[in-house]
């Protein structure tokens, strides 16, 4: 398992490498990266890892998807590879085939709802969609009379408002007027909303661990650099230590993340213990990049505040991240409201659970 | 390129989770016997040398080591699902923990066969308590600035001077210190320093308790006079404590010990809010939680990379760092959301109470076993900035 992960992983690490270098993007202001980089991508069958072979996808196991997603968030990576992956991984729930190119999952907040229509159409607004705009497909979760749909429908037949999140990337409002679906089947039992979500933060979850390790790294480099008062930063104890504390709010967002996709991948069912895993992954991985990243620009200074400088391209994904699939305030509220439930004495047994 | 740091997702094994069971009916018996109560951690009885004797019994101590010296050769996972039990539950576990944690190990790697044939087996039943002698009166975080000489004499050393904060010495039975046995050199400021094991309860001891702002008195002054230690009590090379007292510490830094010290502030609040808390109170207790079991997930994963062979010695120190931040700081969050807890809650008093404690114990836990400041200094040595 850990080896094809490594595989898998470094496929996608010899992508972005190549053709998502930071310095690069940055530099170049009409976005002719963006295309050699998905074509890459797909060719390596990466957006649809989580899709069975039998549904079009290249049947990569859930282990194997989230190490991609790290590797997308070390390299902050600005195309919907995360959005696609959850959208095949949605459909495939369900046992519908993903079609080829960029795809989104509706909703992408647990307080949207879509609503499956006695027609057989889809109705509904979700906010905050990433890449809505760049998805050629989209994967809806509806609830119906007869209980919760999954559904693939076109991206032209709904209406889409563009937005922008806080790194400058595509968060959209898409609105659902009796659109018919292309496909659409019962989700399976026991899936409901709360699922995509949790699914969808681990995987922002992981993003922004990445975009971390990417910031602690950046910002050590630069501290060996930067020479001030007549000798490197790196050498001041303040500057050691904040960077000591930014390394331990990536180390917190690390362990959070994969711990939570580890529980996820070896988990048959979405239960209280991979709840914990989920939720404090997003709450702990949202808290680090509001003070991992505020740790980053302190040591890099004015030059960080620039948007010639790559730092903003992690710190800024990392804050907006936090936005995506339930804030770590909205998890915070379930999750403290689930122990309240189980009770004093069973908080223990729960967090001691792995 | 910085070295990344590494946190695998350890998954306990099952042989974990059935002695996870076994301790957990252990302490449950022993509460309900009346040997200690959980829900009060600030009581004066944290040495209950019956308890001890009895988890001894049970084969929880010296859990990792080998059988001819008493030990169990289970893995470290094991022991640490049976140390974080063990805190949870609030139980008296001051008799055993430093030797079962730190004393032990340096003796198995130092110390000659037939003193770990002696002491090592006792050290499993429970039978005896260890201290550490680091810290004197005017060197602290800075360790090589210690003072107190020992000096060859016939058959062995004297040992002249004073340690401090030495916790548990009042009733410990044996110490490890470090000792001057030559001067610095210029070009090692480390050098000179030896590693001795003490027995306490001898001539040439002077223990003085101190009183500390909890009300508890669990440290003490060390005074030497003229003490005589024998020279099969040294441990490890002469002059060379420094080559010896790092490499261990992956172990002491990184346990359930490093988070869970006022954990029970926790369990207290979510019990006094009940089963319907507002909003305010969910999301506090929520961020609790997450972090929670983030720094347990942590330290696990330092837990597993250790027993698989690896040293994960920065993940450790920033397991230490972020770990007893949190513990410190849970106390105070706690007091913020039981403000608008019901003060007729039936436990409301049992929370106040912990809560006066544990904001009294907080301060110390970023001090004791290496302060912030200098794990921080070890971190970013290992990020490359030293």
């Amino acid at each position: 398992m850990a080896e094809s992960e490594n595989i898998v992983a470094e496929t996608a690490e010899k992508i972005f490498a190549d053709l998502a270098d930071a310095q690069t993007i940055n530099n170049d202001k009409k976005g002719a990266w963006q295309a050699p980089l998905w074509q890459a991508l797909s060719e390596a069958g990466l957006p649809l890892a989580w899709v069975p072979e039998d549904c079009g996808g290249s049947g990569a196991s859930l282990a194997e998807g989230f190490s991609v997603l790290s590797a997308a968030g070390r390299f902050a990576i600005a195309v919907p590879l995360a959005e696609t992956m959850l959208a095949g991984w949605l459909l495939a729930q369900a046992k519908i085939s993903s079609p080829e190119g960029e795809m989104t999952v509706v909703p992408a907040s647990p307080k949207d709802r879509i609503t499956l229509n006695a027609d057989g159409s889809l109705s509904g607004r979700a906010r905050g969609v990433p890449f809505a705009k760049a998805a050629k497909h989209i994967a809806v979760l509806a609830n119906g009379a007869g209980g919760l749909s999954i559904a693939l429908v076109e991206a032209g037949k709904c209406r889409i408002e563009a937005g922008l999140n806080l790194g400058g990337d595509n968060s959209d409002t898409v609105t659902l007027d009796k659109v018919p679906p292309v496909a659409i089947k019962p989700a399976p039992k026991g899936f409901d909303q709360t699922t995509l979500m949790l699914m969808g933060g681990v995987a922002r979850s992981l993003q922004i661990a990445g975009a971390l390790e990417s910031m602690l790294e950046i910002s050590v480099r630069y501290s060996n650099e930067r020479v001030a008062f007549e000798k490197k930063i790196s050498k001041f104890q303040a500057v050691q230590h904040n960077l000591a504390r930014l390394a331990g709010e990536s180390a917190a967002a690390l362990a959070a993340a994969t711990s939570a996709a580890d529980a996820i991948a070896n988990s048959t069912s979405f239960n209280d213990e991979v709840f914990l895993e989920a939720a404090s992954a997003k709450i702990r991985c949202s808290e680090a990049a509001e003070k991992g990243g505020g740790i980053a620009h302190q040591v890099h200074g004015a030059i960080g505040f620039t948007i010639e400088h790559i730092l903003h391209r992690y710190s800024l994904r990392a804050l907006a991240w936090r936005d995506d699939f339930g804030s770590e305030s909205y998890w915070a509220v379930e999750l403290g409201q689930m122990v309240a439930d189980r009770g004093a004495d069973e908080l223990w047994p729960l967090v001691a659970s792995r | 390129m910085t070295a990344a740091l590494r946190f695998d997702p350890i998954r306990l094994p099952p042989e974990c989770e059935k002695l996870r069971k076994e301790v957990r009916a252990f302490l449950a018996d022993e509460i309900a016997a009346g040997t200690f109560d959980p829900h009060k951690p600030n009581r004066e009885d944290t040495d209950v040398p019956e308890f001890s004797r009895k988890v001894g019994e049970r084969g929880w101590l010296g859990m990792t080591w080998p059988k001819k010296y008493g030990g169990h050769e289970r893995s470290f996972l094991e022991r640490y699902v049976v140390t974080e039990e063990m805190r949870v539950a609030n139980a008296p576990t001051r008799r055993f923990f430093v030797a079962d944690r730190q004393s032990g190990p340096v003796l198995l790697k130092y110390a000659p066969e037939h003193i770990k044939m002696d002491i090592l087996p006792r050290i499993c039943r429970g039978e005896v308590c260890f201290a550490i002698g680091m810290s004197e009166p005017n060197s602290g975080s800075d360790l090589f600035a210690a003072k107190t000489r020992a000096t060859k004499t016939d058959g062995g050393y004297l040992i002249n001077g004073t340690k401090i904060w030495t916790s548990s010495a009042h009733i410990a039975d044996y110490m490890i210190a470090i000792f001057r046995t030559s001067p610095s050199t210029k070009e090692n400021r480390r050098h000179g320093l030896t590693q001795f094991l003490v027995k306490m309860k001898q001539p040439g001891i002077e223990v003085n308790p101190i009183g500390q702002i909890t009300g508890q008195y669990e440290f003490n002054e060390v005074v030497f006079t003229d003490h005589f230690v024998a020279e099969d009590h040294v441990l490890g090379e002469i002059d060379g404590a420094w080559k010896q007292a790092t490499s261990e510490l992956a172990y002491e830094r990184s346990g359930p010990e490093r988070f869970l010290e006022t954990y029970y502030v926790l369990t207290e609040l979510v019990r006094a809010v009940g089963k319907n808390p507002d909003t305010r109170s969910a999301e506090g207790i929520g961020r609790l939680v997450a972090q929670l079991h983030t720094m347990r997930r942590m330290s696990v994963s330092v837990a597993g990379m250790l027993q698989a062979g690896k040293e994960p010695v920065v993940e450790a120190s920033i397991v230490k760092d972020i770990g007893t931040v949190w513990e410190q700081q849970l106390p105070h969050r706690v007091r913020d959301l039981a403000a608008f807890v019901d003060a007729d809650a039936t436990n409301h008093e049992t929370l106040e109470n912990q809560l006066s404690f544990a904001i009294k114990t907080a301060p110390k836990l970023t001090i004791q076993g290496g302060t912030t400041e200098v794990l921080r200094g070890i971190i970013a040595r290992g990020l490359g900035l030293r």
